[in-house]
């Protein structure tokens, strides 16, 4: 087992519920607690607990740090008011993706980055390197985080805090969750519905547990990375190192909609993404969904059209939702319409999808 | 628990053997490391395989997995049932699960684990 600097706050709830365990990221953390498809159906259907302490947060302070974050990423930190929340990308001078991010504004000079656990350290370096003198970073190194995410998320949510008013979608807000200071955003990687609550970790196993307990009745599991794969992919969210790396830039990943070109000072890589669409984007991303009961895409399976690859699947699985195997490919452009027939070699023999606009899951 | 009267190998695949015909699947075990079973991939009938030869495969919702054939011989039916009901291997390993049945070479068994050998390959 790994060294106990890998363990989120929450291991040993997650231990005693019997949860299959494994390294992420550096973390040590469950992968499933009864069974992944019955974990994914809690979430579509009711709600799922899921822990995400893994996750880095990092606080940024100072009379410049919108400015600054405006230059750092790819969207519009400064046009966030206070209690608002944006997606965002760090880019390398290249226009490749170093991290996506969620950036909260808690403050009007403070605000929460969430990054992804495997790149935490790299993100840090790198926000090192071009921090002003002025600004100021803190990292939470133990924080405790989760999140409940599912169409009755929000309803009992509401419910368990007495109609406390919950932030609205992309929101964040300071509030008490079973008399628990909480920072609570509507936001979430899921597809569904539902929030991402950070607390002291002193609290999170007994809210955890709590959430839990209180939950059980209306259908709520605690759900693992496995079914978490599964949930962001059907809803065609992308995932660092798969569908995001810093050889694809945002431009080729298909979103356009957290570039914000037009800011005061241009952010780290904008010319290099400039100078990409000027030349013509030569990538793009879409979704698949197999034709036949196949076994499931994977990462860097060809896809082939017309006698030739015309890309790789980046992201690919088996969807209980559409009873498919799905994916999202990189693919060259000029990119096939939505509806083309794609062969996906799966071991040396192609299976024929149908490509789709992404997302292929919404929820109603 | 280990069904007694099957044998077993160290892929952790299990045998029943009715004279010369040979059924196959995987141990609760194996069914229980992969978790849920989305696809099999199933071999064709009359084909012919050796011992230790990748046969068939399963795929879990994070990998595949080969299945090895535990003796030689020729394929003679397959568990269609797993075209819709994959998760049959995890439900039912050892009945409904089955994967394939093949006519033996031979009817030694001397290759493959007993109970209680597959037991302490689990258990070490």
């Amino acid at each position: 087992m790994p060294a106990s600097s890998c363990h989120t706050i929450l291991a040993p709830v997650h231990q005693s519920l019997g949860a299959r365990m494994v390294e992420f990221g550096g973390w040590w953390m469950p992968v499933q607690y009864t069974s992944i498809l019955e974990e994914h159906q809690a979430v579509r259907e009711a709600m799922g607990l899921f822990d995400i302490s893994h996750m880095g947060q990092i606080t940024v302070r100072g009379e410049k740090a919108a400015a600054w974050l405006d230059q750092l990423l790819t969207n519009r930190a400064s046009a966030l008011a206070v209690g608002g929340g944006q997606y965002s990308l760090m880019l390398n001078e290249a226009g490749g993706v170093l991290d996506d991010l969620l950036v909260y504004r808690r403050a009007d000079q403070e605000f929460f980055l969430v990054v992804n656990a495997a790149r935490r350290d790299d993100d840090l370096q790198w926000m090192r390197s071009h921090l002003p003198e002025t600004l100021s970073l803190f990292i939470h190194d133990d924080g405790a985080a989760m999140a409940l995410q599912g169409p009755l998320a929000i309803p009992w949510l509401d419910e368990i805090c007495h109609r406390t008013s919950l932030p609205s979608r992309n929101q964040i807000r300071s509030m008490k969750i079973l008399d628990l200071p909480c920072w609570v955003a509507r936001t979430g990687y899921t597809g569904e519905d539902g929030v991402e609550i950070f607390c002291d970790p002193s609290h999170a196993p007994a809210l955890f547990q709590e959430v839990l307990r209180l939950g059980h009745d209306r259908g709520l599991k605690p759900c693992g990375l496995g079914a978490r794969d599964i949930l962001r992919l059907e809803a065609c969210l992308p995932l660092y190192g798969q569908d995001l790396s810093p050889d694809i830039t945002p431009l080729e990943a298909g979103l356009h909609r957290f570039i914000a070109w037009d800011k005061p000072t241009s952010f780290i890589g904008q010319n290099a993404l400039l100078a990409l669409r000027e030349k013509g984007v030569p990538r793009g991303s879409m979704a698949l969904m197999m034709l036949e009961r196949t076994a499931p895409p994977r990462p860097h399976y060809p896809v082939w059209m017309d006698g030739e690859v015309i890309g790789e699947v980046t992201s690919g699985g088996y969807s209980p939702t559409f009873g498919q195997g799905i994916g999202m490919a990189l693919l060259r452009h000029p990119l096939p319409p939505p509806g083309s027939t794609v062969f996906i070699e799966i071991r040396g023999t192609k299976f024929p999808a149908r490509l789709h606009p992404k997302p292929l899951y919404k929820r109603t | 628990m280990i069904p007694e009267q099957l044998h077993y190998t160290e892929t952790h695949e299990w045998v029943r053997l009715d004279q010369d015909v040979a059924t196959v699947g995987v141990t609760d075990h194996a069914q229980n490391e992969l978790s849920d079973v989305v696809f099999v991939g199933l071999p064709e009938v009359g084909r012919v395989v050796r011992s230790r030869e990748a046969v068939a495969v399963l795929e879990s919702v994070k990998a595949a997995s080969d299945i090895y054939a535990p003796l030689s011989g020729e394929i003679i039916e397959v568990n269609s049932a797993l075209t819709e009901h994959p998760e049959l291997i995890n439900q039912s390993p050892y009945e409904k699960g089955w994967i394939f049945k093949l006519r033996v070479e031979s009817q030694d068994l001397n290759g493959l684990l007993d109970a209680s050998g597959y037991s302490a390959r689990i258990n070490p």
